[in-house]
């Protein structure tokens, strides 16, 4: 078996380069190389049994089968050396400062409309652009708390944003337990290499929360999750991060709104909540003000966020951020709001709401990856190099029909990593997921969640279409 | 603590101490099936088993003949029974699963485990398993989970609402067990005291894990009065009627202390406590043994109703 074989040109190899094995990788070669299969696939199902144990499982909505799925967890690490690391920290942590000023900016004076740099129609008249929040400054003016930018790399130095996530980007437990479970099972890896740990996302993460206390808070803020329930298919990331954290999971059930406050039911009787880490959506939050139907929200939260009595990390409206169509203006807003050149290039984006785009896209449907503007989670896209003529002909179809609801990119030479799989080590395209904090600081864990695509060729790492995860390291100064 | 998060904690008790219920019920009955039927008064041992675990209707409609088989399955293994084994020991692991953080990594390990145990008997050939393998085995997973609890759960509020779903579940299913082998086995008086009446008073004993104890504690011949002292107002027995209100009461107290304020449910529970603290074997003979747990049974639900009012709905200080 040729364990480092560096598997198709046209795609970069993150373990080698050339026949060489990179700098990075250079304690994961033997390691990998010297590793037994039995002790391999022993190793696997020990991980998988740990995971199971733990309870850490995924269910994919409306797909039945077993309620209790794992992600696959794959063993081999992705690796990034220090220096690549700053560079992509510097980039993140850039982005994340832009998105949060345009964030404040639309639902204020919308400078960055009045002075030219964006279409009006495409902000104010944006589905998830929320007329409810219009004049409302969070604390610290920050609107998203946890930014998940997910960025892919083509080359040595080529990394590209593929989307931003300003709203609640879930996975993070999933480095945090990939981390866990490779540092159990391989300790002497740990000692070899000297790797960046990440378990203090959890700590600073309530300092981030607690740092956007609201303006009638007084002493320490109370802070807690808040979850759609047990049925959702996050919920284990939501009990993990309560119980890292020290708070309270809570369920609309466990709150309600009396006189100026926002309050939590308790065996002692009501109790005061300052900040609400929130993993609902905007629509579900307060049936008093968003859907009507809703029974996960709290009625009457939005008027006392409103007035200053409740924080919710993110505030509602961040998702106007993370529209596919939005994106497009990322670069745009860091230059206007920041005065700097971004250090994280976009993926070029054909918007088809734009008639010469839409006609470039049509024709070009083959080689292009399209995307619906609101999608997310892989569902609903065209992948032109892996489809068959009858799909592209279907979502032609579909595009001709609504072309303001898709967007097109250029299918991008995902780099790869090695992968353990069936017949050895074999190269599997990922990505990447880092999750930047923003209080009263802005802060980032060296690592993040690395998803890959465990079908051969395949580029979608979503893992409801059979993506698997690995544990990400940054390697120390 | 979240009044819902209690709440999970007491169901958790509860549904553990269901399943292990469950699990007795079904050794009685095996038990007892062994046994000669004479008397012309039940067909069948496994009716009155069904009638105690008040699920005879639902049993009927769905499988008809009452044979152990049949009984096995319903009581054991039917996720459409929400009293199966199975579908207790889903509920607790549920209940669990929501309020992970205010459990311990071993009690949920432990509850984690017995689910995902069961679910591989679930996909087990029937003919593999005994009727003595389920039951040993939700004893032992009910012991884990104790064990786990006894060991590593701090003692918080959380200990005390999880020890009380033990303690109220207990009581009502020692009452319903003892009414069981009291009011349905017997057809008629003239049995009490005669050697089928020792039987099966022996297999109530037995499937209370408290035979041996029995023996400890009273030697000689087993009687009715001496076995229902035992099971009701003996403190030494740690299923007696006595041993779990005095148990929940001290529960209700200690969170009484944690929380400075008195609540009605202990009101609640002192009664019942008076009651029993006084009444002696004669008396509850007098009244008649079934109408007595059948108040019992109804003083236990409202305890649970007024642990609920007090703590469980948040609103009131």
């Amino acid at each position: 078996m040729d364990n480092t074989a560096p598997g198709d040109p046209n795609f970069f190899n993150e373990m080698q380069t050339g026949g060489q094995v990179r700098a990075p990788y250079a304690g994961l070669e033997s390691w990998s190389r010297d590793m037994p299969v039995e002790l391999r696939s022993l190793k696997q199902s020990e991980a998988e049994a740990l995971f199971r144990r733990i309870g850490i499982t995924f269910a994919v909505y409306g797909e039945g089968g077993d309620p209790d799925r794992l992600i696959p967890f794959d063993m081999f690490p992705r690796v990034f050396a220090f220096d690549e690391w700053r560079r992509l920290e510097r980039g993140i942590k850039q982005r994340a400062r832009a998105l949060n000023a345009f964030l404040c900016d639309v639902y204020g004076r919308g400078e960055i409309v009045r002075a030219g740099r964006m279409p009006a129609r495409l902000v104010y008249l944006n589905e998830a652009y929320e007329k409810a929040v219009v004049g409302i400054r969070p604390p610290r003016d920050v609107y998203s708390h946890i930014v998940g930018i997910d960025l892919v790399r083509t080359g040595p130095d080529e990394f590209f944003v593929l989307e931003d996530n300003c709203r609640t980007p879930s996975g993070v437990s999933y480095m945090l337990e990939n981390r866990e479970i490779m540092m159990r099972m391989f300790p002497q890896l740990f000692q070899q290499n000297r790797i960046a740990p990440v378990e203090t996302y959890p700590g600073a993460l309530k300092r981030t929360l607690a740092s956007v206390a609201p303006r009638k808070c007084e002493g320490e803020p109370k802070v807690v999750i808040l979850t759609p329930g047990h049925f959702n298919s996050a919920y284990y990331e939501h009990t993990f991060l309560a119980d890292q954290m020290g708070l309270e999971l809570v369920e609309g059930q466990d709150l309600f709104v009396d006189g100026d406050f926002c309050w939590m039911k308790t065996t002692q009787g009501p109790q005061k909540v300052d900040v609400i880490y929130r993993r609902l959506d905007d629509a579900f939050l307060d049936p008093l003000c968003f859907r009507p139907d809703s029974m996960l929200g709290v009625p009457g939260l939005m008027n006392v966020y409103r007035s200053g009595g409740v924080a919710l990390a993110s505030a509602p409206g961040a998702g106007v951020a993370d529209d596919k169509a939005i994106y497009t203006y990322v670069p745009e807003m860091i230059r206007f709001y920041l005065g700097e050149e971004p250090i994280l290039n976009n993926v070029p984006t054909w918007q088809c709401a734009r008639a010469d785009d839409c006609a470039y896209v049509l024709e070009h449907l083959a080689e292009l990856v399209v995307k619906e503007v609101h999608g997310s989670g892989g569902y609903g896209m065209l992948v032109g190099p892996a489809s068959t003529s009858s799909q592209i002909e279907a979502f032609r179809a579909k595009i001709a029909e609504d072309p303001d609801n898709y967007i097109a990119q250029p299918t991008l030479a995902l780099s790869t990593c090695p992968t353990f799989v069936d017949s050895g080590i074999a190269p599997r395209h990922v990505d990447l997921r880092p999750y930047c904090l923003v209080g009263r600081e802005i802060e980032l864990v060296p690592g993040g969640l690395t998803r890959v695509a465990l079908t051969e060729g395949s580029l979608v790492v979503n893992s409801s279409q059979g993506g698997g995860v690995k544990d990400t390291w940054v390697l120390a100064e | 603590m979240l009044s819902r998060t209690a709440e999970n904690l007491f169901w958790i008790g509860r549904f553990i101490e269901r399943a292990e219920t469950r699990a007795r019920l079904l050794q009685v009955g095996a038990r007892n099936a062994l046994m000669p039927n004479i008397g012309g008064g039940y067909r069948n041992e496994w009716e009155s088993i069904l009638a105690s675990s008040g699920t005879a209707t639902a049993f009927a409609e769905k499988y008809g003949d009452v044979v152990q088989r049949n009984v096995e399955s319903h009581m054991f293994f039917d996720n459409d029974n929400p009293h199966s084994v199975a579908s207790c020991i889903t509920a607790a692991r549920e209940n669990g699963r929501i309020v992970r953080t205010a459990l311990t990594g071993q009690v949920w390990d432990a509850l984690n485990t017995a689910f995902q145990e069961m679910r591989e008997m679930q996909r087990t050939e029937r003919s593999q398993i005994s009727l003595h393998d389920m039951t040993d085995w939700t004893m032992r997973i009910a012991a884990q989970v104790r064990g786990a609890l006894a060991v590593s759960q701090l003692r918080n509020d959380g200990y005390r609402f999880i020890h009380l779903g033990f303690d109220v579940e207990r009581a009502d299913s020692t009452a319903r067990l003892l009414d069981v082998k009291y009011y349905v086995l017997l057809p008629g008086v003239s049995y009490v005291g005669s050697g089928l009446d020792n039987f099966q008073w022996t297999t109530l004993l037995r499937s209370l894990s408290s035979y041996r104890s029995f023996g400890w504690a009273y030697g000689g011949e087993i009687t009715a009065q001496k076995i229902a002292h035992f099971l009701i107002l003996n403190p030494k027995c740690p299923r007696s009627l006595l041993t779990c209100i005095l148990s929940a009461s001290d529960h209700l107290d200690a969170l009484a202390r944690a929380y400075d304020r008195t609540s009605e449910a202990q009101t609640q529970v002192r009664g019942q406590l008076a009651e029993l603290a006084e009444a002696s074997v004669e008396d509850i003979f007098d009244e008649g043994l079934h109408e007595f747990l059948t108040r019992f049974i109804q003083q236990t639900a409202e305890l649970s109703q007024a642990i609920h009012r007090s703590y469980l709905t948040g609103r009131t200080a």
